[in-house]
């Protein structure tokens, strides 16, 4: 109880100071947190891909597409349940700065392999039957004000010219972490059309998405399906949604680890801070550390006074810090939704957030800790001099 | 006579030095001295003479090299850090030339403090400081923090402290050092009552002669050797 109040009033003696430190700590484990945040999002892709999808892909690159027929010859693979058509469009809404993912896919297939987009019964059969028809997620179409009946042109950057699209339906995630920026059409719409004008680049499949029954099936499928067209003109590779979308994020691997590596330096420049105000702050007090001393304290005694005021400033810090963390989220969530569409706050990252902060704690307390704990009285005394 | 008493501090052929660099500077050489019971000491000497070590040692904040010195028949020079930190508290009242208060604590907190490390209540640890408090002539003050006090109250509120537990000795470094001498003067009484109406063993340090005349025994210190003794408030006749 005495310790308690003589560390909280040891605290607040420097208001400037105390404030100056809890306002750091509290920036630092802020920024840790979202940039942890950051880089957990870049894997998301990764962590909510489906273990019963697999993506098949032209073996030579991602650039490269796949004959159509091979969507048959893919479902006739003992395990496959499923085989979608989904191509990269790479629209732009207007102007180039509103870009977002956009698909062109074959509908029906589509609806079923991704139950995680959620829409009506309703809305599913005006996308399927209208053949200009499209879907957009619910972030997507609050960002441009759409409703569903909205005509939506899109200007091809691959697939030059308008591209005149009706919105059928606005999908909703079935978790939280679902994407919801996305937009799909049909690709037979873009199809047609290309066979109209670049007859060269139609009748392909950027990749096919393939569903099977059970994630153990997996592995066994896609050896299959790989089989099926080796030595063919277009040899294909196989690999578990999980997989694909990591190959994605491996290309930009050293930007996130540089990020990661980033949101460290902050917190040991916050400790190099804080122990060096606490070393300063105890280096004043040694008198009053000797005094208490020789009133007959124990070392034990000063080095915890000491060591709670450290932990007690980080601690408050870091608790702002985490506090401040939501806001921040949803602000960064709200403005750079196209680059963000979810920017959720893990409980992992608060905990580790948390502990960053105890650890500042520890750090900047242990060595004046132990100055107070160990200084000669007589020595002590003297300083005050 | 007075060595007939027991003494209450006993200091036997106690020696000191302090190492600066690989030079051994001597501080104190085979110092003996006995204090009685109820006696208010002063130790007088030069800057530099080792009055502040003796000190030290005696209220056992500082080691020996040698000798032995005994408080209240404790041999205290073979005490351990903890043992003596828990001696320290039960039998040493501080009194220091700057004050030493926490400045985050009150006046009455400050007061608290020693008994703190007692078995005592919250409730007998308010009658203890209030009882002390008044005696200094605090009671008013007792929610200041030691900034909003003068150098001679703050000083009191020490005084006070010191002798809150009921130590055994009292020692006190320059207690007037910082004082002006209205301040000076009240503080001086102030022991002088702790002596005469408490029976309180006193030791200290001074440069003051008004100091000085308070007590009644003056001994000097001078390159680390006691010299003469005598006692000033027995001597029969004032001068011409
Ligand atoms: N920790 C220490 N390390 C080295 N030398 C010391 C130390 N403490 C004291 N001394 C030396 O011991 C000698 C005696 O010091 P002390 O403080 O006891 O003197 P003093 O009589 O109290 O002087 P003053 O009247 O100025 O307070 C001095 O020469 C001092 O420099
Ligand atoms: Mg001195």
């Amino acid at each position: 109880m005495f310790y308690f109040k003589l560390i909280l009033r040891n605290a607040f003696r420097h208001k400037l100071r105390a404030t100056l430190t809890v306002v750091g700590v509290a920036i630092a484990i802020l920024a840790f947190g979202l940039l942890k945040t950051l880089v957990g999002l870049w894997y998301l892709g990764v962590e909510t891909s489906s273990a019963t999808r697999l993506v098949t892909r032209n073996s030579i690159s991602l650039v490269f597409s796949l004959p159509i027929a091979y969507q048959d010859r893919i479902r006739q693979v003992p395990g496959v349940t499923g085989v979608g058509i989904m191509n990269w469009f790479g629209g732009v809404y207007v102007s180039e700065k509103n870009f977002f993912p956009n698909f062109a896919v074959e509908p029906k297939s589509f609806l079923e392999l991704y139950p995680e987009f959620v829409l009506s019964d309703g809305a599913k059969r005006e996308f399927i039957v209208d053949r200009q028809g499209a879907v957009a997620g619910r972030k997507l179409a609050e960002k441009y004000g759409w409703k569903v009946g909205d005509r939506i042109v899109l200007k091809g950057t691959i697939f030059p010219g308008q591209w005149d699209l009706v919105l059928r339906g606005i999908y909703r995630g079935a978790r939280k972490s679902t994407d919801e920026t996305q937009f799909f059409f049909h690709w037979d719409y873009l199809n047609e059309s290309l066979r109209r004008t670049m007859t060269r680049r139609a009748d392909q499949a950027g990749i096919y998405v393939v569903s099977v029954a059970r994630p153990d099936q997996a592995a066994e499928v896609a050896l299959a399906i790989d089989a099926t067209f080796r030595n063919s003109l277009a040899e294909t590779l196989t690999e578990t949604e999980r997989a694909f979308q990591l190959s994605f994020v491996s290309m930009t691997e050293a930007i996130m680890v540089a990020i990661q590596i980033v949101s460290y330096v902050v917190i040991v420049i916050i400790m190099v801070v804080a122990a060096n105000t606490m070393a300063m702050t105890a280096r004043e007090r040694l008198a009053e550390y000797a005094t208490m001393k020789a009133l007959g304290f124990r070392g034990i005694h000063i080095a915890a006074t000491v060591f709670g005021e450290s932990l007690f400033v980080a601690v408050a810090g870091g608790l702002l810090g985490i506090v401040l963390t939501f806001p921040a989220a949803s602000w960064i969530e709200a403005t750079l939704s196209q680059f963000f569409p979810v920017f959720n706050v893990a409980p992992a990252t608060i905990a580790l957030q948390f502990g960053a902060a105890l650890l500042v704690g520890v750090v900047a307390g242990i060595f004046p800790a132990w100055r107070g704990a160990t200084i000669r009285i007589a020595e002590g005394l003297r300083r005050i001099g | 006579m007075a060595s007939a008493a027991v003494p209450i501090v006993a200091l036997n052929d106690v020696v000191k030095s302090y190492r600066r660099g690989d030079q051994i500077v001597p501080v104190l050489e085979e110092i003996t001295l006995d204090i009685a019971a109820g006696e208010f000491l002063a130790l007088m000497g030069p800057s530099g003479s080792g009055k502040s070590t003796l000190l030290n040692l005696i209220a056992g904040i500082d080691r020996v090299d040698a000798g032995s010195i005994r408080v209240g028949g404790i041999e205290i020079t073979t005490l351990s850090e903890t043992e003596l930190a828990a001696w320290r508290a039960v039998n040493v009242g501080f009194i220091f030339q700057f004050y030493n208060l926490i400045p985050v604590l009150t006046a009455f907190e400050n007061v608290e403090l020693p008994l703190l490390l007692t078995g005592l209540s919250r409730r007998e640890r308010r009658e203890h400081v209030a009882t002390v408090l008044s005696l200094v002539g605090l009671s008013d003050r007792m929610d200041h923090y030691p900034s909003q006090l003068s150098g001679g109250q703050q000083q009191r509120v020490a005084v006070a402290r010191a002798m809150v537990s009921d130590p055994t000795i009292l020692v006190a470094d320059e207690p007037t050092g910082d004082l002006d001498r209205v301040s000076a003067g009240e503080i001086l009484s102030l022991m002088d009552r702790l002596v005469k109406e408490f029976g309180k063993t006193i030791i200290m340090v001074t440069h003051d002669p008004r100091a000085a005349e308070k007590a009644r025994i003056v001994r000097h210190l001078e390159k680390g050797i006691l010299t003469d003794e005598h006692e000033t408030s027995i001597s029969p006749v004032p001068g011409p």
